[in-house]
């Protein structure tokens, strides 16, 4: 690699840790506000978690969660946070995509497009 | 004990765990699934999930320190990253189907050799590296600093790298960890990149592979937000308290005691695993 291919590298890099740190702030930010929701209007019962239940249906789905966001319940809002905060490394893989087309590197945008595929097929497939 | 409590003592566990797992540099994931399981009788579905999203945020919230400190070799990660994330989505499925108690032995072994690998001592100097067929085809050679200025390094043994990074990755989506340890085995010793370069890619590499596992838990419902929530917050902010402190404290005596607490949390998951206690 030549001078100006690594000081490219560089501030890639640093646009990256930018967008990291901003997801992981915001999605800090709505998991607390949810939780501030979901203690203040919860009864406080005692919870179980020895028994395993799984979570319901709209709690599961991209599309439930942001229903039950837009509801303003204190779950939901935590939900959305942890799929904010699991969009993160995504937006990231996303934006170097970007960045190897800007260096018109094919072999690195057919790498990185397959990672993403596979990152998106986990999120909305639902796993093997 | 009621919701309250359930929170606020979950959220001060996974504080210290965050605090200490930064200062160590063993990351707080590894201790949140032991705390849960051993202290909070979670079941270790919830807790693994829970586990996920705090390596997603210590991960990504450490990127920008380490992009300071030098450079993290983006074609690499992103090369390995292919492996991780298949291994993911895999260890993932396989977690659907195994018994809790296999799950909590296979995590106590990992536990183990997190805690080992750990305490090894890390010599920075690397030899003269010979160039690799497959690795300049890639274009994965590059430079990075040192006190004698950008020094260039070469790539090799991409092949059992990438096996290595497969089985990370399983270990990732099975247990809800970063797997830190065998990615940083994989770079450093496989494929001979300079020790600082092999610790930065893999951080990077951490954020994305657990996101790969997280989309499965999330989607199967294995994601509780009243664990996650306390788990989360908590994490965080003591892993960036440990990051402010970083400089002023004893670390190697603390790395010692927290590697025993691990070793401790490790046998206790074993043995309840063979009795059925999980």
């Amino acid at each position: 690699m030549t001078a100006p291919d690594i000081r490219r590298d560089q501030r890639m890099d640093q646009i990256m840790a930018i967008l990291l740190r901003s997801g992981v702030l915001l999605a800090a930010s709505l998991v607390f506000i949810g939780g501030v929701v979901y203690l203040s209007r919860h009864d406080l019962p005692t919870i179980n978690y020895r028994v395993f239940q799984g979570e319901p249906q709209e709690l599961r789905t991209v599309s439930g969660i942001l229903r039950e966001a837009g509801k303003f319940h204190g779950r939901g809002l935590i939900q959305l946070g942890l799929l904010l905060l699991i969009a993160t490394p995504v937006a990231r893989v996303l934006f170097s995509v970007v960045a190897f087309i800007y260096e018109k590197d094919w072999t690195y945008v057919a790498i990185t497009m397959l990672v993403l595929t596979l990152l998106c097929y986990s999120l909305f497939g639902g796993g093997l | 004990m009621n919701t309250l409590e359930f929170t606020l003592l979950v959220g001060m566990g996974s504080l210290l765990a965050g605090f200490l797992g930064s200062l160590t540099g063993l990351g707080g994931g590894v201790v949140i699934v032991p705390m849960l399981t051993l202290l909070f009788h979670v079941d270790i579905r919830y807790a693994i999930g829970a586990a996920l999203v705090s390596v997603i945020a210590t991960s990504s919230g450490a990127a920008a320190a380490y992009v300071k400190e030098g450079y993290s070799n983006v074609r690499v990660g992103m090369f390995l990253e292919i492996a991780t994330t298949v291994g993911a989505l895999v260890g993932a499925a396989v977690a659907l189907h195994l018994h809790v108690s296999v799950i909590a032995i296979i995590f106590g072994l990992a536990l183990i050799y997190s805690a080992f690998a750990s305490l090894r001592e890390k010599s920075e100097h690397k030899a003269d590296v010979a160039p690799d067929r497959i690795a300049t085809w890639l274009g994965m050679d590059s430079s990075y600093p040192t006190e004698n200025g950008m020094t260039p390094y070469h790539v090799r043994g991409v092949p059992l790298g990438f096996a290595l990074m497969f089985g990370a990755g399983v270990l990732s989506g099975l247990l809800g960890i970063g797997s830190g340890a065998i990615k940083v085995l994989a770079m450093d010793q496989a494929m001979k990149l300079p020790f600082k370069v092999s610790t930065t890619t893999s951080n990077f590499m951490i954020g994305v592979t657990a996101a790969a596992s997280a989309g499965i838990y999330l989607s199967r419902g294995y994601m509780d937000p009243g664990i996650a929530m306390p788990v989360m917050l908590g994490v965080l902010g003591g892993s960036l308290l440990g990051a402010h402190v970083l400089a002023a404290a004893k670390v190697r005596s603390l790395r010692l005691v927290f590697t025993v607490v691990i070793g401790f949390l490790a046998v206790e998951m074993i043995y309840n695993g063979f009795v059925g206690k999980m």
